[in-house]
């Protein structure tokens, strides 16, 4: 297909709270890469920061910081930012590059250094901000939101607690397994029984850590992969990037409230749903295709919410696919074999390219004692705040 | 000297007691409602562009869904860091003539287990927080204890 971009490279900087720059985290993940690829840095034509917006300015600049910090090459450049949603607009971004004939080679690098407890606003009084003033009107943090979304799971899916625990307990089996995860313990659903109630019905045990962390790809065009010796790379197929259609029905973060249906009938499906069709329609396959799937799971209720929104199982069904085993490593359909954020803790930068890093690892068959096997194609997805889809289609 | 109460945000709530209204506008060309309030253009994509009117929403609603805050939540949240932290419960509550979901904090002394998805709840005057000078208000959310007046709702 000639809207294919070959992966040639993964590179990562393991999880964890590791107190230096995300700068540093950044550029072994990008020399990773890059040594995965076989490449050298001097032959990239352009790299593309996924933004670290608690980084300061060289944050901001993520992909002038990366480039500076590997060496200054004469690289067109690119930083990119769309909340979780960044890492996969900064692989959209090199792709486009390369099937539009600008570059080659892309390097996509995502990092970040996360501070401890609640994500919280940018300072100052901003009223006219929506994220500032969840928090000062409402005190409303991320988890919040989250437990919003459970408990309006069980009231009209019938989830329950042990099935939000159950979650918990595969993606920590998988991300025993994976040495860049930050979390690397099984977990028993008695230890997220027992672990504190942050936002009702969630425990600490449910809800996604913050890390540090980065992952960076290199990209390149098919041709290239040819000459480079690539005859049959792992190739992104489709990078989904979908706003939400009004209205928005579902709350999301970080908003008070919904737009109004009164005026204008909703557009069947979620905003959420939209964005794995959109990938699906764009790649010419369907969920039944998949080998594998990385969701965002910033909760367990929402990695159930994700079955339903990439067309895993029905409406209502995510409950009934995981307790038969089907989302587990062995099962038809694994979600979340790296761990997930369940084991990663989220580093928001980076955290859509490492998505897609697990995916390419899955497709090559070197993942090691988490590997699916025979997998042929694998989804991501996420949504970032203020309206970011985000979902990439690998294959091989 | 006591306090003046301020509203928290301006222009999202009027009224006292009984009278107590969430404020949202609407577009004069396509009808839709908006909360918080868009006074400078309508986001309908296929409304040419009418004049936004304030109007007040309907005060009752059913829950959406629920939570609390057992952890004491950032600033710009306010919050006495020499008491111990009370969990905050929010309730996201569904307008029934609107069409939308309104997130707000419950009244004091309303627990989780005091709420249920589909509750009717209605819109009161409430205080957010106080310093020196100033009592800053809110709306919350209360319950509706009245049997006879849960089935008056403006809509299916």
């Amino acid at each position: 297909m000639t809207g294919d971009v070959a992966v040639l490279g993964t590179g990562m900087h393991p999880w964890g709270k590791w107190g230096r720059s995300f700068v540093e985290y950044g550029t072994v993940a990008a020399r990773g890469a890059l040594a995965d690829a076989g490449l050298d840095w001097r032959e990239v034509g352009s790299v593309v920061g996924a933004d670290t917006v608690r980084g300061g300015y060289p944050g901001y600049v993520a992909g002038a910081t990366f480039a500076r910090a590997l060496g200054w090459q004469g690289a067109r450049v690119a930083s990119v930012y769309a909340a979780c949603a960044s890492g996969a607009q900064a692989v959209d971004t090199a792709r486009t590059q390369i099937l539009a004939g600008l570059t080659d080679v892309a390097l996509v690098v995502g990092a970040d250094a996360a501070p401890k407890g609640f994500f919280r606003p940018a300072g100052g009084d901003r009223p006219d901000d929506p994220d500032w003033l969840r928090f000062r009107l409402l005190g409303a943090t991320n988890p919040a939101y989250f437990g919003l979304y459970a408990r309006r799971r069980m009231a009209v899916h019938g989830d329950t607690l042990e099935d939000f625990a159950r979650v918990k307990v595969k993606n920590a089996a998988m991300g025993a397994l994976n040495p860049d995860a930050r979390y690397r313990r099984r977990v028993t659903a008695e230890e997220v029984a027992a672990s504190a109630v942050v936002a009702d019905p969630l425990r600490l045990l449910d809800i996604c850590a913050t890390s540090d962390g980065a992952a960076a790809l290199v990209l390149s065009s098919m041709a290239f992969a040819r000459r480079h010796g690539a005859a049959d790379p792992v190739r992104i197929r489709a990078v989904s990037t979908v706003t939400p259609r009004y209205p928005r029905t579902v709350l999301d973060l970080p908003d008070i409230a919904t737009d109004s249906a009164a005026a204008v009938r909703p557009a069947d499906g979620t905003f959420r749903a939209s964005i794995a069709r959109a990938a699906y329609e764009e790649a010419g396959i369907g969920p039944e295709d998949l080998s594998l799937a990385e969701v965002y799971d910033l909760s367990t209720a929402l990695e159930l919410q994700w079955y339903e929104d990439l067309g895993l199982c029905g409406e209502g069904g995510a409950a009934g696919l995981l307790r038969e085993g089907a989302t587990a490593l062995g099962g038809r359909l694994p979600v979340n074999v790296s761990g997930g954020l369940a084991s990663f803790g989220e580093a928001v930068p980076a955290q859509a390219v490492a998505q897609v890093c697990e995916l390419v690892r899955q497709l090559r068959g070197t993942a090691g004692d988490r590997q699916v096997a025979g997998a042929r194609v694998g989804v991501t997805a996420n949504q970032g705040l203020f309206g970011h889809g985000s979902s990439v289609v690998v294959v091989r | 000297m006591s306090r003046i109460r301020t509203p928290v945000v301006t222009g999202w709530f009027t009224g006292r007691g009984g009278g107590f209204r969430l404020l949202g506008t609407r577009c004069s060309a396509c009808a839709s409602v908006f909360f918080p309030r868009e006074d400078a253009f309508c986001r309908n994509p296929g409304c040419p562009g009418g004049e936004l009117e304030e109007v007040p929403l309907s005060k009752r609603g059913r829950v959406w869904s629920y939570t609390d805050s057992r952890y004491r939540p950032p600033p710009p949240y306010v919050s006495d860091p020499e008491l111990v932290w009370r969990p905050c419960v929010l309730a996201a509550v569904e307008l029934p003539a609107e069409r939308l979901v309104v997130l707000g904090q419950t009244v004091p002394g309303v627990g989780v287990a005091d709420l249920a998805v589909g509750m009717e709840v209605e819109a009161v005057p409430g205080v957010l927080n106080e310093d020196a000078r100033t009592t800053w208000t809110t709306w919350h959310w209360r319950p509706v204890r009245d049997g006879t007046a849960a089935g008056t709702g403006a809509a299916p």
